[in-house]
Protein backbone atom coordinates (compact mmCIF):
# COMPACT_ATOMS: atom_id res chain seq x y z
CA UNK A 1 0.00 0.00 0.00
CA UNK A 2 2.53 2.61 1.07
CA UNK A 3 4.89 1.62 -1.73
CA UNK A 4 2.34 2.10 -4.29
CA UNK A 5 1.20 5.48 -2.94
CA UNK A 6 5.16 6.51 -2.67
CA UNK A 7 5.44 5.75 -6.83
CA UNK A 8 2.22 7.70 -7.41
CA UNK A 9 4.38 10.47 -5.19
CA UNK A 10 7.24 10.17 -7.29
CA UNK A 11 6.71 10.65 -10.80
CA UNK A 12 4.62 13.99 -10.33
CA UNK A 13 6.52 15.61 -7.42
CA UNK A 14 7.83 18.46 -8.93
CA UNK A 15 7.19 17.79 -12.60
CA UNK A 16 3.30 17.87 -12.69
CA UNK A 17 1.61 20.54 -14.83
CA UNK A 18 -2.16 19.15 -14.57
CA UNK A 19 -3.97 20.13 -10.92
CA UNK A 20 -4.07 18.73 -7.64
CA UNK A 21 -1.60 16.05 -8.24
CA UNK A 22 0.24 16.11 -4.88
CA UNK A 23 -3.03 16.64 -3.01
CA UNK A 24 -5.12 14.26 -4.68
CA UNK A 25 -2.25 11.50 -4.38
CA UNK A 26 -2.50 12.29 -0.84
CA UNK A 27 -6.19 11.56 -0.57
CA UNK A 28 -5.63 8.63 -2.35
CA UNK A 29 -3.01 7.24 0.40
CA UNK A 30 -4.57 5.06 3.01
CA UNK A 31 -2.76 3.27 5.70
CA UNK A 32 -4.46 -0.42 6.92
CA UNK A 33 -7.75 1.02 5.44
CA UNK A 34 -7.27 4.07 7.44
CA UNK A 35 -7.46 7.33 5.49
CA UNK A 36 -4.16 8.48 6.56
CA UNK A 37 -4.05 10.89 3.75
CA UNK A 38 -6.66 12.78 4.52
CA UNK A 39 -5.46 13.76 7.80
CA UNK A 40 -1.89 14.54 6.55
CA UNK A 41 -3.99 16.72 3.70
CA UNK A 42 -5.66 18.45 6.88
CA UNK A 43 -2.46 18.53 8.58
CA UNK A 44 -0.02 20.30 6.01
CA UNK A 45 -1.84 23.52 6.20
CA UNK A 46 -2.43 23.29 10.34
CA UNK A 47 1.67 23.14 10.68
CA UNK A 48 2.04 25.98 8.21
CA UNK A 49 -0.28 28.08 10.43
CA UNK A 50 2.07 27.33 13.56
CA UNK A 51 4.78 27.64 11.77
CA UNK A 52 4.22 31.01 10.05
CA UNK A 53 2.72 33.01 13.05
CA UNK A 54 5.47 31.77 15.10
CA UNK A 55 8.10 33.27 12.96
CA UNK A 56 6.76 35.90 10.73
CA UNK A 57 3.86 36.40 12.84
CA UNK A 58 5.24 36.73 16.45
CA UNK A 59 8.79 37.28 15.87
CA UNK A 60 8.59 39.73 12.76
CA UNK A 61 5.78 41.68 13.39
CA UNK A 62 7.66 42.68 16.93
CA UNK A 63 10.79 43.54 14.49
CA UNK A 64 9.10 45.42 12.13
CA UNK A 65 6.98 47.28 14.55
CA UNK A 66 10.29 48.72 16.21
CA UNK A 67 12.28 49.18 13.07
CA UNK A 68 9.10 51.49 11.81
CA UNK A 69 9.22 53.22 15.58
CA UNK A 70 12.91 53.34 14.85
CA UNK A 71 13.69 50.54 18.10
CA UNK A 72 15.28 47.32 18.37
CA UNK A 73 12.54 45.17 19.27
CA UNK A 74 13.76 41.83 21.09
CA UNK A 75 17.66 41.38 21.15
CA UNK A 76 18.46 39.61 24.11
CA UNK A 77 17.16 36.06 23.72
CA UNK A 78 19.99 34.76 20.49
CA UNK A 79 21.33 36.71 17.94
CA UNK A 80 19.03 39.53 17.03
CA UNK A 81 16.67 37.95 19.43
CA UNK A 82 15.40 35.57 17.20
CA UNK A 83 14.83 32.97 19.79
CA UNK A 84 12.59 35.00 22.08
CA UNK A 85 9.22 33.38 20.34
CA UNK A 86 10.53 29.95 21.56
CA UNK A 87 11.14 31.67 25.16
CA UNK A 88 7.08 32.93 24.82
CA UNK A 89 5.70 29.89 23.70
CA UNK A 90 7.83 28.12 26.98
CA UNK A 91 6.42 30.71 28.98
CA UNK A 92 2.75 29.98 27.89
CA UNK A 93 3.15 26.67 28.17
CA UNK A 94 4.21 26.68 31.83
CA UNK A 95 1.47 29.03 32.75
CA UNK A 96 -1.48 28.04 34.93
CA UNK A 97 -4.46 27.47 32.94
CA UNK A 98 -7.11 29.93 34.60
CA UNK A 99 -10.92 29.91 34.45
CA UNK A 100 -12.57 32.78 36.01
CA UNK A 101 -14.78 31.62 39.21
CA UNK A 102 -17.70 33.24 37.62
CA UNK A 103 -17.41 32.69 33.90
CA UNK A 104 -19.07 30.18 32.23
CA UNK A 105 -16.61 27.63 32.40
CA UNK A 106 -17.67 25.76 29.08
CA UNK A 107 -18.06 28.43 26.87
CA UNK A 108 -15.02 29.96 28.01
CA UNK A 109 -12.95 26.43 27.10
CA UNK A 110 -15.16 25.76 23.99
CA UNK A 111 -14.84 29.20 22.84
CA UNK A 112 -10.80 29.27 21.62
CA UNK A 113 -11.63 26.09 19.90
CA UNK A 114 -14.15 27.23 17.73
CA UNK A 115 -12.09 30.57 17.03
CA UNK A 116 -9.41 28.47 15.82
CA UNK A 117 -11.68 26.26 13.92
CA UNK A 118 -13.48 28.74 12.10
CA UNK A 119 -10.42 30.59 11.38
CA UNK A 120 -8.56 26.94 10.19
CA UNK A 121 -11.96 26.04 8.12
CA UNK A 122 -10.78 28.17 5.30
CA UNK A 123 -7.88 26.70 4.70
CA UNK A 124 -9.82 24.31 2.98
CA UNK A 125 -9.93 25.64 -0.13
CA UNK A 126 -7.06 27.88 -0.46
CA UNK A 127 -4.77 26.28 -2.77
CA UNK A 128 -1.39 26.32 -1.65
CA UNK A 129 0.30 25.31 -5.43
CA UNK A 130 -1.02 23.94 -8.45
CA UNK A 131 -0.89 20.77 -7.08
CA UNK A 132 -1.95 21.12 -3.78
CA UNK A 133 -5.92 22.15 -2.51
CA UNK A 134 -7.57 20.79 0.55
CA UNK A 135 -10.81 20.51 -1.53
CA UNK A 136 -11.33 21.47 -4.62
CA UNK A 137 -14.78 23.39 -4.53
CA UNK A 138 -16.63 24.57 -6.96
CA UNK A 139 -18.38 26.82 -4.68
CA UNK A 140 -14.53 27.48 -3.01
CA UNK A 141 -15.06 31.49 -2.97
CA UNK A 142 -18.28 31.32 -1.28
CA UNK A 143 -17.04 29.12 1.30
CA UNK A 144 -13.76 31.32 2.16
CA UNK A 145 -16.64 33.85 2.30
CA UNK A 146 -19.04 31.95 4.53
CA UNK A 147 -17.12 29.98 6.88
CA UNK A 148 -15.90 33.38 8.63
CA UNK A 149 -19.46 33.19 10.69
CA UNK A 150 -17.99 30.34 12.38
CA UNK A 151 -15.50 32.69 13.48
CA UNK A 152 -17.89 35.39 14.75
CA UNK A 153 -19.94 32.80 17.00
CA UNK A 154 -16.38 31.70 18.69
CA UNK A 155 -15.73 35.11 19.57
CA UNK A 156 -19.21 35.66 21.14
CA UNK A 157 -18.43 32.26 23.30
CA UNK A 158 -15.22 33.25 24.68
CA UNK A 159 -16.84 37.13 25.25
CA UNK A 160 -19.93 35.84 27.00
CA UNK A 161 -18.07 33.02 28.91
CA UNK A 162 -15.68 35.42 30.29
CA UNK A 163 -18.11 37.22 32.51
CA UNK A 164 -16.51 40.25 32.05
CA UNK A 165 -18.05 43.63 31.05
CA UNK A 166 -14.88 44.82 28.73
CA UNK A 167 -15.21 40.90 27.03
CA UNK A 168 -18.43 41.16 26.39
CA UNK A 169 -18.01 44.40 24.92
CA UNK A 170 -15.10 43.47 22.58
CA UNK A 171 -17.30 40.46 21.45
CA UNK A 172 -20.28 42.44 20.31
CA UNK A 173 -18.25 45.01 19.17
CA UNK A 174 -15.47 42.58 17.00
CA UNK A 175 -19.02 40.94 15.98
CA UNK A 176 -21.13 43.87 14.87
CA UNK A 177 -17.85 44.63 12.91
CA UNK A 178 -16.94 41.10 11.49
CA UNK A 179 -20.72 41.52 10.18
CA UNK A 180 -21.07 44.41 8.70
CA UNK A 181 -17.69 44.49 7.00
CA UNK A 182 -18.69 40.82 5.34
CA UNK A 183 -21.27 42.99 2.80
CA UNK A 184 -18.41 44.94 1.26
CA UNK A 185 -15.89 42.25 0.99
CA UNK A 186 -18.12 39.81 -0.59
CA UNK A 187 -19.37 42.13 -3.39
CA UNK A 188 -15.93 43.32 -3.81
CA UNK A 189 -14.90 39.24 -4.25
CA UNK A 190 -17.83 39.13 -6.68
CA UNK A 191 -16.28 41.60 -8.70
CA UNK A 192 -13.81 39.05 -8.69
CA UNK A 193 -15.59 35.84 -9.53
CA UNK A 194 -17.68 37.52 -12.08
CA UNK A 195 -14.43 37.65 -13.95
CA UNK A 196 -13.68 34.19 -13.58
CA UNK A 197 -17.05 33.29 -14.34
CA UNK A 198 -16.44 31.02 -11.63
CA UNK A 199 -16.26 29.89 -8.04
CA UNK A 200 -13.66 27.20 -7.71
CA UNK A 201 -10.17 28.91 -6.61
CA UNK A 202 -7.86 26.64 -8.77
CA UNK A 203 -9.71 27.40 -11.87
CA UNK A 204 -9.96 31.55 -10.70
CA UNK A 205 -6.20 31.00 -10.09
CA UNK A 206 -6.04 28.99 -13.75
CA UNK A 207 -7.56 32.11 -16.03
CA UNK A 208 -4.94 34.50 -14.32
CA UNK A 209 -1.89 32.52 -15.46
CA UNK A 210 -0.14 33.61 -18.89
CA UNK A 211 3.13 34.09 -20.64
CA UNK A 212 2.68 37.95 -19.63
CA UNK A 213 2.87 37.18 -15.80
CA UNK A 214 1.49 40.17 -13.91
CA UNK A 215 -0.45 41.40 -16.91
CA UNK A 216 -3.21 38.41 -16.77
CA UNK A 217 -3.47 39.50 -12.90
CA UNK A 218 -7.25 40.64 -12.43
CA UNK A 219 -6.23 43.55 -10.74
CA UNK A 220 -4.50 44.77 -14.39
CA UNK A 221 -7.31 42.66 -16.77
CA UNK A 222 -9.95 45.46 -16.28
CA UNK A 223 -9.75 49.68 -15.49
CA UNK A 224 -11.97 49.25 -12.43
CA UNK A 225 -10.77 46.26 -10.46
CA UNK A 226 -8.20 48.51 -8.22
CA UNK A 227 -11.71 49.87 -6.76
CA UNK A 228 -13.12 46.73 -5.64
CA UNK A 229 -9.41 45.69 -4.68
CA UNK A 230 -8.80 48.38 -2.41
CA UNK A 231 -12.69 47.57 -0.95
CA UNK A 232 -11.76 44.06 -0.36
CA UNK A 233 -8.21 44.66 1.15
CA UNK A 234 -10.37 47.63 4.01
CA UNK A 235 -12.90 45.31 4.59
CA UNK A 236 -10.36 42.32 5.47
CA UNK A 237 -8.77 44.31 7.78
CA UNK A 238 -11.83 44.64 9.71
CA UNK A 239 -12.62 41.18 9.33
CA UNK A 240 -9.67 40.38 10.73
CA UNK A 241 -9.57 42.73 14.00
CA UNK A 242 -6.46 44.47 12.87
CA UNK A 243 -5.66 48.74 13.33
CA UNK A 244 -7.23 50.71 12.12
CA UNK A 245 -10.36 48.36 13.30
CA UNK A 246 -8.79 46.98 15.78
CA UNK A 247 -11.68 48.44 17.93
CA UNK A 248 -12.53 45.06 19.62
CA UNK A 249 -9.63 44.76 21.38
CA UNK A 250 -8.53 48.42 22.08
CA UNK A 251 -6.09 48.47 24.70
CA UNK A 252 -6.68 51.90 25.41
CA UNK A 253 -10.70 51.42 26.18
CA UNK A 254 -11.43 47.16 27.11
CA UNK A 255 -8.22 46.03 28.48
CA UNK A 256 -7.99 43.23 25.10
CA UNK A 257 -11.81 42.97 24.58
CA UNK A 258 -13.09 39.60 24.10
CA UNK A 259 -9.58 37.82 25.24
CA UNK A 260 -9.42 39.85 28.54
CA UNK A 261 -9.72 36.81 30.89
CA UNK A 262 -7.73 34.58 28.89
CA UNK A 263 -4.23 33.21 29.35
CA UNK A 264 -1.67 30.60 28.90
CA UNK A 265 -2.19 28.26 26.01
CA UNK A 266 -6.38 29.20 25.29
CA UNK A 267 -4.56 33.04 24.52
CA UNK A 268 -2.23 31.18 22.49
CA UNK A 269 -5.49 29.45 20.21
CA UNK A 270 -6.50 32.67 20.63
CA UNK A 271 -3.47 34.32 18.87
CA UNK A 272 -2.98 31.41 16.75
CA UNK A 273 -6.63 32.24 15.30
CA UNK A 274 -5.39 35.80 14.79
CA UNK A 275 -2.99 35.03 12.36
CA UNK A 276 -4.67 31.74 10.71
CA UNK A 277 -7.23 34.78 9.52
CA UNK A 278 -4.43 37.13 8.75
CA UNK A 279 -3.02 34.96 6.05
CA UNK A 280 -6.55 33.67 4.76
CA UNK A 281 -7.43 36.84 3.61
CA UNK A 282 -4.39 38.11 2.40
CA UNK A 283 -4.22 34.58 0.59
CA UNK A 284 -7.87 35.57 -0.80
CA UNK A 285 -7.21 38.70 -1.64
CA UNK A 286 -3.99 37.11 -3.89
CA UNK A 287 -5.90 34.70 -5.33
CA UNK A 288 -8.77 36.88 -6.40
CA UNK A 289 -7.11 39.97 -7.73
CA UNK A 290 -3.35 38.95 -7.98
CA UNK A 291 -3.38 35.48 -9.60
CA UNK A 292 -2.64 33.33 -6.48
CA UNK A 293 0.49 30.61 -7.43
CA UNK A 294 0.97 32.25 -10.89
CA UNK A 295 4.15 33.95 -10.95
CA UNK A 296 4.48 37.95 -11.46
CA UNK A 297 7.13 38.09 -14.23
CA UNK A 298 6.72 37.97 -17.79
CA UNK A 299 8.29 36.21 -20.65
CA UNK A 300 10.88 38.98 -22.02
CA UNK A 301 11.29 37.59 -25.60
CA UNK A 302 13.75 35.07 -25.56
CA UNK A 303 14.15 34.90 -21.44
CA UNK A 304 11.42 33.43 -20.71
CA UNK A 305 11.20 33.79 -16.55
CA UNK A 306 7.19 33.39 -16.61
CA UNK A 307 7.85 29.31 -17.49
CA UNK A 308 11.14 29.48 -15.12
CA UNK A 309 9.45 30.28 -12.61
CA UNK A 310 5.69 28.63 -12.58
CA UNK A 311 5.02 24.96 -11.42
CA UNK A 312 4.51 23.48 -7.90
CA UNK A 313 6.94 24.17 -6.24
CA UNK A 314 7.26 27.68 -7.14
CA UNK A 315 3.12 27.89 -7.27
CA UNK A 316 3.88 26.99 -3.23
CA UNK A 317 6.74 30.28 -3.26
CA UNK A 318 4.66 32.80 -5.02
CA UNK A 319 1.15 32.19 -3.26
CA UNK A 320 2.83 32.12 0.09
CA UNK A 321 5.22 35.28 -0.56
CA UNK A 322 2.31 37.44 -1.71
CA UNK A 323 -0.25 36.46 1.46
CA UNK A 324 3.36 37.79 3.88
CA UNK A 325 3.06 40.73 1.65
CA UNK A 326 -0.69 41.46 2.69
CA UNK A 327 0.60 40.42 5.98
CA UNK A 328 3.15 43.03 5.79
CA UNK A 329 0.86 45.73 4.67
CA UNK A 330 -0.91 45.18 7.58
CA UNK A 331 1.27 45.11 10.18
CA UNK A 332 2.74 48.16 8.21
CA UNK A 333 -0.72 49.55 8.80
CA UNK A 334 -0.69 48.67 12.61
CA UNK A 335 1.89 50.96 13.46
CA UNK A 336 1.19 53.97 10.85
CA UNK A 337 -2.78 54.77 11.18
CA UNK A 338 -4.64 55.89 14.59
CA UNK A 339 -7.64 53.42 15.39
CA UNK A 340 -11.39 54.43 14.55
CA UNK A 341 -14.44 55.45 16.58
CA UNK A 342 -17.04 52.95 16.61
CA UNK A 343 -19.69 55.44 14.81
CA UNK A 344 -16.55 56.31 12.14
CA UNK A 345 -16.01 52.26 11.46
CA UNK A 346 -20.14 51.56 10.92
CA UNK A 347 -20.15 54.92 8.64
CA UNK A 348 -16.89 54.02 6.70
CA UNK A 349 -18.75 50.25 6.23
CA UNK A 350 -22.17 51.51 5.28
CA UNK A 351 -21.94 54.74 3.39
CA UNK A 352 -18.32 54.53 2.04
CA UNK A 353 -17.29 50.78 0.98
CA UNK A 354 -21.09 49.25 0.75
CA UNK A 355 -21.96 52.05 -2.10
CA UNK A 356 -18.56 52.12 -4.10
CA UNK A 357 -18.66 48.02 -3.70
CA UNK A 358 -22.08 48.29 -5.37
CA UNK A 359 -20.28 50.92 -8.14
CA UNK A 360 -17.47 48.81 -8.95
CA UNK A 361 -19.90 45.59 -9.37
CA UNK A 362 -22.16 47.47 -11.87
CA UNK A 363 -19.10 48.87 -13.95
CA UNK A 364 -17.31 45.43 -13.72
CA UNK A 365 -20.65 43.44 -15.37
CA UNK A 366 -20.30 46.58 -17.92
CA UNK A 367 -17.16 45.97 -18.58
CA UNK A 368 -17.57 42.14 -18.74
CA UNK A 369 -20.35 42.00 -20.57
CA UNK A 370 -19.93 44.78 -23.33
CA UNK A 371 -16.15 44.64 -23.84
CA UNK A 372 -14.59 42.02 -25.20
CA UNK B 1 -20.82 6.21 -1.29
CA UNK B 2 -20.36 2.51 0.16
CA UNK B 3 -16.89 3.65 1.40
CA UNK B 4 -16.98 2.87 5.10
CA UNK B 5 -14.93 6.27 5.97
CA UNK B 6 -17.96 8.06 3.97
CA UNK B 7 -20.62 5.80 6.00
CA UNK B 8 -18.82 6.62 9.28
CA UNK B 9 -18.61 10.35 8.85
CA UNK B 10 -22.21 10.31 7.70
CA UNK B 11 -23.42 8.88 11.03
CA UNK B 12 -20.75 10.96 12.92
CA UNK B 13 -23.04 14.01 11.38
CA UNK B 14 -26.09 12.79 11.68
CA UNK B 15 -25.56 11.50 14.71
CA UNK B 16 -24.20 15.18 15.81
CA UNK B 17 -27.34 17.10 14.05
CA UNK B 18 -29.75 15.11 16.18
CA UNK B 19 -28.49 15.32 19.96
CA UNK B 20 -27.35 19.07 19.37
CA UNK B 21 -31.08 19.83 18.31
CA UNK B 22 -32.30 17.41 21.44
CA UNK B 23 -30.08 20.11 23.38
CA UNK B 24 -31.55 23.00 21.83
CA UNK B 25 -34.84 21.59 23.14
CA UNK B 26 -34.12 20.36 26.73
CA UNK B 27 -31.23 21.83 28.06
CA UNK B 28 -32.35 25.20 30.89
CA UNK B 29 -29.48 27.63 29.65
CA UNK B 30 -30.54 29.67 26.91
CA UNK B 31 -27.33 30.52 25.73
CA UNK B 32 -26.57 26.81 25.49
CA UNK B 33 -29.42 26.28 23.50
CA UNK B 34 -28.33 29.26 20.86
CA UNK B 35 -24.95 27.47 20.70
CA UNK B 36 -25.99 24.21 20.27
CA UNK B 37 -28.12 25.59 17.23
CA UNK B 38 -24.46 25.69 15.75
CA UNK B 39 -24.00 22.04 15.90
CA UNK B 40 -27.31 21.52 14.10
CA UNK B 41 -26.76 23.72 11.70
CA UNK B 42 -23.30 22.47 10.65
CA UNK B 43 -24.53 18.69 11.00
CA UNK B 44 -27.59 19.90 8.90
CA UNK B 45 -24.83 22.11 6.43
CA UNK B 46 -23.03 18.48 6.25
CA UNK B 47 -25.93 16.40 5.32
CA UNK B 48 -26.34 18.38 2.14
CA UNK B 49 -22.71 17.81 1.29
CA UNK B 50 -23.82 14.04 1.26
CA UNK B 51 -26.69 14.86 -0.87
CA UNK B 52 -24.16 16.62 -3.64
CA UNK B 53 -25.75 19.94 -2.97
CA UNK B 54 -22.66 22.23 -1.92
CA UNK B 55 -24.34 25.40 -2.85
CA UNK B 56 -27.08 24.48 -0.22
CA UNK B 57 -24.85 23.44 2.31
CA UNK B 58 -22.55 26.72 2.41
CA UNK B 59 -25.49 28.86 1.78
CA UNK B 60 -27.14 27.26 4.87
CA UNK B 61 -24.00 27.95 6.79
CA UNK B 62 -23.79 31.54 5.80
CA UNK B 63 -27.43 32.39 6.20
CA UNK B 64 -27.93 30.46 9.21
CA UNK B 65 -24.90 30.63 11.31
CA UNK B 66 -23.84 33.82 10.37
CA UNK B 67 -27.27 35.50 9.96
CA UNK B 68 -29.90 34.28 12.40
CA UNK B 69 -27.76 32.59 14.79
CA UNK B 70 -25.47 35.43 15.10
CA UNK B 71 -28.64 37.67 15.44
CA UNK B 72 -30.36 35.31 18.11
CA UNK B 73 -27.02 35.44 20.64
CA UNK B 74 -27.26 39.07 20.27
CA UNK B 75 -30.80 39.13 21.10
CA UNK B 76 -29.85 36.99 24.21
CA UNK B 77 -26.56 38.65 25.18
CA UNK B 78 -28.64 41.80 25.21
CA UNK B 79 -32.17 40.95 27.10
CA UNK B 80 -31.45 41.91 30.55
CA UNK B 81 -31.66 39.34 33.48
CA UNK B 82 -32.19 36.84 30.80
CA UNK B 83 -30.67 33.64 32.96
CA UNK B 84 -33.08 34.39 35.49
CA UNK B 85 -36.14 34.28 33.10
CA UNK B 86 -38.27 31.03 33.76
CA UNK B 87 -38.01 29.29 30.65
CA UNK B 88 -41.60 27.21 31.31
CA UNK B 89 -44.76 28.71 29.91
CA UNK B 90 -47.45 28.72 32.45
CA UNK B 91 -49.70 26.76 30.23
CA UNK B 92 -49.95 23.58 29.26
CA UNK B 93 -51.81 21.61 26.50
CA UNK B 94 -50.82 18.04 27.33
CA UNK B 95 -53.67 16.51 25.33
CA UNK B 96 -54.02 18.43 21.87
CA UNK B 97 -49.83 18.72 22.03
CA UNK B 98 -49.75 14.79 22.25
CA UNK B 99 -52.28 14.55 19.86
CA UNK B 100 -50.34 16.81 17.32
CA UNK B 101 -47.00 15.45 18.39
CA UNK B 102 -48.46 11.66 17.48
CA UNK B 103 -50.19 13.02 14.07
CA UNK B 104 -47.57 14.36 12.48
CA UNK B 105 -44.72 11.65 14.00
CA UNK B 106 -47.48 9.42 12.29
CA UNK B 107 -47.71 11.33 9.28
CA UNK B 108 -43.67 11.48 8.28
CA UNK B 109 -43.15 7.46 8.78
CA UNK B 110 -46.71 7.11 6.98
CA UNK B 111 -44.59 8.55 3.81
CA UNK B 112 -41.49 7.80 4.67
CA UNK B 113 -42.33 3.93 4.45
CA UNK B 114 -45.42 4.06 1.50
CA UNK B 115 -42.70 6.40 -0.85
CA UNK B 116 -39.33 5.91 0.43
CA UNK B 117 -38.16 4.34 -3.50
CA UNK B 118 -35.91 7.48 -4.10
CA UNK B 119 -36.66 9.02 -7.90
CA UNK B 120 -33.38 9.36 -9.77
CA UNK B 121 -33.96 12.74 -12.00
CA UNK B 122 -34.20 11.96 -15.40
CA UNK B 123 -31.43 14.50 -16.94
CA UNK B 124 -27.69 13.94 -15.25
CA UNK B 125 -26.66 17.23 -13.93
CA UNK B 126 -23.64 18.18 -16.00
CA UNK B 127 -20.94 20.57 -14.91
CA UNK B 128 -20.76 22.63 -12.01
CA UNK B 129 -23.65 23.69 -9.81
CA UNK B 130 -23.16 26.85 -9.33
CA UNK B 131 -23.83 27.86 -12.50
CA UNK B 132 -27.14 25.38 -12.97
CA UNK B 133 -28.45 27.58 -10.05
CA UNK B 134 -27.55 30.89 -11.59
CA UNK B 135 -28.73 29.89 -15.22
CA UNK B 136 -32.67 28.87 -13.21
CA UNK B 137 -32.86 31.98 -10.77
CA UNK B 138 -32.32 34.17 -13.97
CA UNK B 139 -34.76 32.32 -16.10
CA UNK B 140 -37.16 30.13 -14.75
CA UNK B 141 -37.19 31.50 -11.30
CA UNK B 142 -36.61 35.09 -12.13
CA UNK B 143 -40.01 36.04 -11.09
CA UNK B 144 -39.71 34.60 -7.37
CA UNK B 145 -36.41 35.92 -7.02
CA UNK B 146 -37.29 39.28 -7.94
CA UNK B 147 -40.27 38.61 -5.52
CA UNK B 148 -37.86 37.90 -2.99
CA UNK B 149 -35.82 40.59 -3.32
CA UNK B 150 -38.74 43.03 -3.23
CA UNK B 151 -39.69 42.06 0.27
CA UNK B 152 -36.28 41.82 1.49
CA UNK B 153 -35.70 45.50 0.40
CA UNK B 154 -38.94 46.25 1.85
CA UNK B 155 -37.80 44.44 5.15
CA UNK B 156 -34.56 46.73 5.26
CA UNK B 157 -36.58 50.03 4.68
CA UNK B 158 -39.12 49.03 7.52
CA UNK B 159 -36.20 48.30 9.63
CA UNK B 160 -33.69 51.14 8.86
CA UNK B 161 -37.77 53.24 9.96
CA UNK B 162 -38.15 51.79 13.11
CA UNK B 163 -34.86 51.97 14.25
CA UNK B 164 -34.08 55.90 13.12
CA UNK B 165 -33.37 58.30 15.88
CA UNK B 166 -36.64 60.25 16.65
CA UNK B 167 -35.83 63.65 16.58
CA UNK B 168 -39.37 64.57 17.80
CA UNK B 169 -39.07 62.84 20.66
CA UNK B 170 -35.89 64.41 22.15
Amino acid sequence: MTSTALSQFSIPFLMGSSLNVWSEALAGFNLFGLPLGLVILAAIPLVFIALYSLTYGVYGERKISAFMQDRLGPMEVGKWGILQTIADILKLLQKEDVVPTSADKFLFVVGPGILFVGSFLAYAVLPFSPAFIGASLNVGLFYAIGIVALEVVGILAAGWGSNNKWSLYGAVRSVAQIVSYEIPAAIALLCGAMMAGTLDMQKIIAIQSGSLGFAHFFLFQNPIAWLPFLIYFIASLAEVNRAPFDIPEAESELVAGYFTEYSGMKFAVIFLAEYGSMFMVSAIISIVFLGGWNSPLPNIGPIALNDLTNGPVWGAFWIIMKGFFFIFVQMWLRWTLPRLRVDQLMYLCWKVLTPFAFVSFVLTAIWEVYVP
Amino acid sequence: MSNPTYTVIFYLFAAITVFSAAFVVFTRNVIYSAFSLLFTFFGVAALYVFLSADFIAVTQVVVYVGGILVLLLFGVMFTNGIMQTGQKSEVFHIIPGTVLLVGIIGALLYTFYTSHGWMPSETTLQGSIVERIGFETMSRYVLPFEMVSILLLAALIGAAFLARFDKSEK
